[in-house]
């Protein structure tokens, strides 16, 4: 409804609803503000913005009034300018105003409404007092200087109302209020989680990032916008960079996945990409083994001519390729194509092994593509989650922000499935603690009782599936009393959230690695696809089976083809039309058998069938299971190439290491955990001689006799849409203004939000029938404890990164071993102890972190840290599917040293 | 059947009643306990509670106690307070009628409102316009306080002369002290003066002299009041009370306070005087709440009709009621009129005075003397003099 109304004499027409602020911007009438902030909820609190809307008793703020028809509104009136300038003159009267040092300058709203005003500070009446308040410098992220808040409250609306944190609120009342972490201690004492919604959103001086205290101010900063290097969450950064260092970071405030939130990986963990360890030159081994220094030409021939040798003398399949889930699209479909057009073989993997291949097994099986079906926007209108085996506050903050948003302001419900007391567990409706490796009987319990309560529905059932028999009858066995047994879920709760769950109107499956690293992690996640199909609940907006991709890139990773069985797009290696597509395209014979997994690829180099490895940007000696047997195969190798930033635990085997560039030193794109394809932009020059990835590997092909060239990333990224219908439509030049979420097969084609609305891609969604097996290794007398493992906030996979960021490493300098308090107890155990755990497979040491997230009987330990690897202990027997390992469970023994 | 259930929360908040620094009192602990009797009497005659009296109609009350806020005045942050959050207003709307307590509507009603209810159902809406102002209509519980011989709680008809109630009900000031303003509203409501005694008591005039109904309270202030004083006073109570959230009542009610200690010291300057005026229109104006709304009231109309009290703190540095201490240079006795009674000896509780022989005439020692004033005022021949 359209109401007509008069500012400062100009009669202008907005929304019901709509509040005089909002229509006064959208009539290009300037109305100054300063607590108002368009991301959050308006409280009014500064009064900057007032406006005289005729009455004689008071002025209104224009941020929080509606408008009225026939409202008569004057933004400038002496009145309105008077009380304006009285309270910047208040707020002022109580601010320290360091513009000379602020690092604020430039982007401040209080400076730039006292400019506004015309404000004399020597003239007005009051001089600034109480501005002494001590500082509160105790994060190693976050500086805050009571002395130059202004009291909008954005901060704390940001830290409780968007991000639900809860950390920030006012003391005291009156004059004496003041913004506080927690209950008034230091932000380090508080439960801060470090993301800086509240530095984001603060319009002065008094929330800024500690590490980017003096390292430049606004004006002399560039900004370049480009996507978050760490999780799949794929936040859009605006990286700030003075004289090719990356000074600050923000989160970009109208990009649609993240709305300038970020973790505090994504905020303050850059500090890599400038660090003085960064590799710059090649290496080589000399005489005695030792690395020295290569110029390119010398490293590249060498490279180029051991793998010519290998590929002659064992033929091309003795050679494999690890492609890297941090690198981006366009190198990864050129590592693939390096490797199947000019190796010969279809021997390439990444990390995704070791994460969500059974995704892609499972979701292809059941569905037919192998992504996550729906939107992260979408989850703000879910009526139910089921996280299951996803630690979301830690592993994708921003996404966690969206489930605790609909959990907590719109009331839908959160059903938790985790053997962890993970932090969504504080939100959840319910909270269902599996036994370690039991997803398969309880995700059954669950359909049990769905069918047995009739609560799943028939006809989506009747159109849109096939097999559903098989699984009927398969769950049937699975009543609530048994699925006790095994899982440890009491039978009610476990009919509680199947109720819950089956009721919604829209209910969403969400998961990680918790459901995938197991040795049935493929039947895992066939149990998610058949609850969601048993309820309809797949093909429908707020809806789908949603698997969160660990890394930033992995998605895009196994899309564009850095797996042994599929070109980019997930085309079948061994479909002979595919076949000879590509090989028309790419001018070269293929092979047509599937190459080898990453882990299989380790078993055959001790066999001897494996000679050689080309391994970019992916560090196997911390991230893969039974890292003694992973040191052994490195060794054994005949050939290593490392193409990286660092001098990994990998590198370190390597007889060539290359040295490549950063996220923030390239152009290209990531595809995030929702099919989402961003712009990655260059913002500051690679050090020393790095080169692309993407250029070093054509100049090996070229030097083998396949000749290999593009003249940019956007030139390769025609070549993938050409070949990759799911990509068809992408191209560099649309990103630029938005990213674009696969399936977009055509140039105006505005690409796919939620999988599957009319029809599976597999035509019909199929069920299957999944028995339970327990884990491969369970605790027995000599191994007593289930050891489990995974990610922290703070660090990242195997910590190359985020262990070289200064915010990150002080926040957690050493590997934690979570330990339940009552096996503390009885094992003599105090918090911060030393801790020796022991597997069939090696021994590491580290800190005891007593914790009631971990069970009775669990241990949990993050995989980020070389010096205790938590995968010299974990057991690496494989799906038989997907040929994940099972990272997730394990058994242990613990030892106080 | 569809039982309907409305629920009642009954809110105990404080409120100052007296202008004395040491009568500000919460009386949250004795209402309390008989609104809480009350309910449970009614509940036990089966007048509460589910049903009530075999009808369908069911009705409960609860009483929720509060934490002695002030601003918990104002509704928004009353709820907040019920709700288990930090007292502080939100802006309206949305309205506490559309979207109140728990997201719920909610109205909102005071005791003395409800109070009338009753009687309006017995006797119907004519019988209680009977009495009242032509716009303000029945009967105000008035609190009467301060410097007066008759205080207490008072029900009058709206629209009743400020004069009957101060001298005909209150029975005037104390013997030998004379009438010189009244402060109605509680502390943010305006000072009025002798001229406005034949005002009648209803909202719309009381508005048009710069003052409120607010509470209700009725403070009178006599010859030994200084105005300048009071409005300092009531103006650091609100400026305690404030709940920080906006910027000028949370700031600028404290430098209005700054400014009016500065004056009752004697470091007031003329311009002192517009600064206050042009501060009070910009926190009436802009403040998010009533509370700040109101606040700068006792300070504008004490500048309005107390103005000259004002310039003698500026200009003279003198306090005419002789209540500013830091303004009293000291007191020395008139040995003319000094009785040798040793009263005054005995109230000093520094031990500043003493009786010099042979006439035993008092004499203050001013290096001792802390200026209290309590032999001034316990001297039954006046013969102490302040000095200025
Ligand atoms: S916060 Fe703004 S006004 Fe204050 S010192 Fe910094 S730049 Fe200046
Ligand atoms: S950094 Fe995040 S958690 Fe910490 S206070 Fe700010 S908003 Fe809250
Ligand atoms: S710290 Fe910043 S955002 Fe928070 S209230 Fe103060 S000025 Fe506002
Ligand atoms: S790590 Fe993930 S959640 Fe954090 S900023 Fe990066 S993309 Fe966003
Ligand atoms: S006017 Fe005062 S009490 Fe009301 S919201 Fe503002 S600061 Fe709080
Ligand atoms: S003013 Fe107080 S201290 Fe001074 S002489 Fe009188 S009683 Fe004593
Ligand atoms: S911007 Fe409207 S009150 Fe602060």
């Amino acid at each position: 409804m359209s109401v007509e109304l008069t500012i400062d004499g100009t009669r202008v027409t907005g929304k019901k609803g709509q509040t005089i602020l909002e229509v006064a911007q959208e009539n290009r009438i300037h109305i100054p503000t300063l607590c108002h902030h368009s991301l959050l909820p308006t409280n009014g609190a500064c009064r900057i913005c007032v406006v005289d809307i005729g009455r004689k008793d008071r002025l209104e703020a224009a941020c929080t009034t509606p408008i009225t028809n026939d409202m008569k509104v004057e933004t400038k009136s002496k009145r309105v300018l008077d009380a304006r300038r009285l309270n910047l003159e208040l707020l002022l009267s109580n601010h320290r105003a360091d513009c000379v040092t602020c690092e604020q300058d430039g982007q401040c709203i209080l400076q730039d409404l006292a400019y506004e005003l015309e404000l004399d500070l020597h003239k007005t009446a009051f001089k600034p007092q109480d501005i002494d308040k001590p500082v509160d410098d105790s994060s190693p992220a976050i500086l805050y200087d009571p002395n130059m808040c202004v009291l909008c409250g954005r901060c704390i609306s940001a830290c409780n109302n968007i991000r639900h944190h809860n950390v920030l609120s006012y003391k005291n009342r009156g004059y004496d209020t003041l913004v506080i972490a927690g209950l008034g201690e230091l932000f380090t004492d508080s439960d801060c989680v470090n993301c800086g919604e509240c530095i984001q959103v603060c319009p002065t001086g008094a929330l800024t990032e500690k590490p980017s205290r003096f390292m430049g101010r606004w004006k002399e900063l560039e900004m370049t916008e480009t996507t978050c290097p760490y999780c799949g969450v794929g936040c859009t950064l605006e990286l700030y960079t003075k004289d090719n260092t990356i000074v600050k970071i923000k989160g970009k405030e109208d990009a649609l996945e993240n709305q300038g939130s970020l973790c505090v990986k994504g905020r303050f963990g850059y500090d890599w990409v400038n660090s003085p360890e960064r590799l710059t030159t090649p290496l080589v081994r000399d005489d005695f083994g030792e690395f020295r220094e290569a110029t390119w030409d010398e490293a590249l021939d060498l490279v180029a001519g051991k793998l010519a040798e290998v590929k002659d003398q064992y033929g091309a399949r003795s050679i494999m390729g690890l492609a890297s889930a941090k690198c981006t699209n366009e190198e990864n479909y050129v590592f693939q194509k390096f490797f199947r057009a000019c190796i010969g073989t279809n021997s390439v993997d990444h990390c995704a092994r070791l994460c969500h291949a059974p995704t892609v097994a499972g979701l292809v099986k059941a569905f037919g593509s192998g992504a996550m079906t729906n939107s992260i926007q979408e989850m703000l209108d879910t009526d139910c989650f089921l996280v299951i085996g996803s630690n979301t506050t830690e592993n994708h903050p921003v996404i966690a922000k969206y489930i605790r948003q609909a959990v907590l302001d719109r009331g839908a419900k959160l059903v938790v499935a985790d053997p962890r007391k993970i932090g969504l567990v504080r939100d959840s409706s319910i909270w269902l603690r599996q036994r370690g490796g039991t997803d398969v009987a309880l995700l059954n319990g669950l359909m049990n009782v769905i069918i047995e309560e009739n609560l799943h529905d028939e006809a989506f059932i009747i159109e849109r599936t096939e097999n559903y028999e098989e699984l009927k009858n398969t769950v049937e066995k699975y009543t609530p009393e048994r699925v006790e047994r095994i899982t440890g879920v009491p039978a009610d709760k476990l009919r509680e959230a199947a109720r819950m769950y089956a009721k919604a109107d829209r209910a969403s499956i969400i998961f990680s690695m918790g459901i995938t690293q197991h040795t049935t992690g493929t039947d895992n996640v066939l149990s998610t696809a058949n609850l969601a199909m048993l309820t309809g609940n797949v093909g429908k907006h707020g809806t789908g089976v949603n698997p969160l991709r660990g890394q930033n890139n992995v998605q895009g990773a196994c899309d564009l083809g850095a797996l042994p069985n599929v070109y980019s797009g997930y085309q079948s290696v061994e479909d002979p039309l595919i076949r000879r597509k590509f090989e028309e395209a790419w001018g070269a014979k293929l092979d047509e058998r599937n190459g080898l997994t990453m882990v299989e690829a380790f078993n055959a180099v001790s066999r001897g069938d494996v000679q050689a490895m080309y391994i970019m940007g992916e560090n196997p000696m911390v991230s893969e299971p039974d890292l003694t047997h992973v040191e052994e195969s490195l060794k054994k190798l005949g050939f290593l190439v490392v193409q990286d930033l660092f001098l990994t635990e990998t590198a370190q085997y390597a007889d060539v290491v290359l040295p490549s560039c950063s996220f923030a030193e390239k152009n290209g794109t990531f595809t995030n955990t929702a099919r989402r394809v961003q712009m990655v932009r260059k913002a500051v020059e690679p050090p020393g001689n790095s080169r692309l990835d993407w250029q070093i590997l054509c100049e090996v092909a070229t030097r083998m006799g396949y000749p290999l060239f593009y003249g940019s990333s956007a030139e390769i990224m025609k070549e993938i849409a050409s070949v990759t219908p799911i990509y068809g439509g992408i191209t560099h030049e649309r990103l630029q203004k938005t990213g674009l979420q696969w399936p977009c097969p055509v140039f105006d084609h505005p690409g796919t939000q939620f999988l599957h609305r009319h029809k599976f891609s597999r035509g019909l969604g199929r069920f299957h029938g999944v028995e339970y097996k327990p884990a491969e290794e369970l605790p027995d007398e000599d191994f007593p404890y289930m050891l489990t493992t995974g990610r922290l906030l703070q660090h990242f996979h195997t910590g190359t990164m985020t262990r070289r960021s200064k915010v990150l490493d002080t926040l957690v300098p050493e590997c934690p071993i979570e330990i339940n308090p009552a096996d503390a107890d009885s094992l003599g155990l105090a918090d911060g102890d030393l801790v020796e755990v022991s597997s069939r497979r090696g021994t590491i040491t580290g800190k005891t972190s007593v914790t009631d997230r971990s069970d009775l009987g669990t241990v949990f330990i993050p995989f980020h840290f070389a010096e205790a690897a938590a995968n010299v202990l974990t057991n690496p027997a494989l799906d038989p599917d997907s040929k994940i390992p099972e990272l997730k469970v394990c058994a242990v023994r613990l030892r106080k040293p | 059947m569809n039982i309907l259930r409305y629920r009642y929360v009954l809110q105990q908040e404080t409120l100052p009643t007296s202008p004395s620094r040491d009568s500000v009192r919460t009386a949250v602990g004795e209402t309390h306990s008989s609104s809480q009797i009350a309910v449970e009497q009614a509940r036990e005659l089966g007048l509460l509670g589910d049903n009530i009296l075999g009808s369908s109609f069911s009705f409960d009350v609860d009483i929720a106690r509060g934490g002695g806020a002030f601003v918990c005045g104002e509704e928004t942050a009353l709820m907040a307070a019920i709700e288990g959050k930090r007292a502080m207003p939100t802006t309206r709307p949305p309205f506490p009628s559309t979207k109140g307590l728990w997201g719920k509507p909610t109205a909102i009603n005071n005791v003395e409102t409800l109070a009338h209810v009753p009687k309006i159902i017995r006797d119907g809406p004519d019988k209680f316009a009977e009495v009242g102002s032509e716009k303000s209509k029945g009967t105000k519980v008035f609190c009467l306080t301060g410097a007066i011989q008759n205080s207490g709680a008072v029900e009058v008809p709206l629209g009743t002369a400020l004069r009957t109630l101060v001298f005909d009900i209150g029975g005037g000031p104390y013997e030998g002290r004379s009438f010189k303003a009244v402060q109605t509203g509680g502390p943010s409501g305006g000072c009025l003066s002798e001229e406005h005694l034949d005002l009648a008591l209803d909202y719309e005039s009381l508005q048009a002299a710069g003052s409120i109904m607010g509470s209700g309270g009725v403070v009178v202030m006599d010859n030994t009041s200084c105005t300048v004083d009071v409005a300092k006073f009531f103006l650091g109570f609100t400026t305690a009370e404030s709940c920080g959230q906006c910027t000028p009542c949370r700031v600028g009610l404290k430098r209005m306070h700054e400014i009016l200690d500065r004056i009752t010291r004697g470091e007031g300057k003329l311009e002192d005087l517009e600064l206050l005026k042009y501060m009070s229109t910009g926190i009436i104006d802009s403040s998010l709440c009533a509370l700040g709304r109101s606040a700068p009231n006792p300070v504008l109309t004490t500048i309005k009709y107390f103005e000259d009290e004002y310039l003698a703190h500026i200009n003279e540095k003198r306090c005419p009621a002789g209540v500013c201490d830091a303004l009293i240079k000291g007191y020395h006795v008139d040995s003319e009129l000094c009785k040798s009674c040793g009263i005054c000896v005995k109230e000093c509780p520094v031990g500043a005075i003493t009786q010099i022989e042979p006439d035993k005439k008092a004499l203050i020692n001013s290096d001792t003397c802390i200026k209290c004033g309590q032999c001034y005022t316990a001297c039954p021949f006046n013969a102490i003099k302040e000095v200025w």
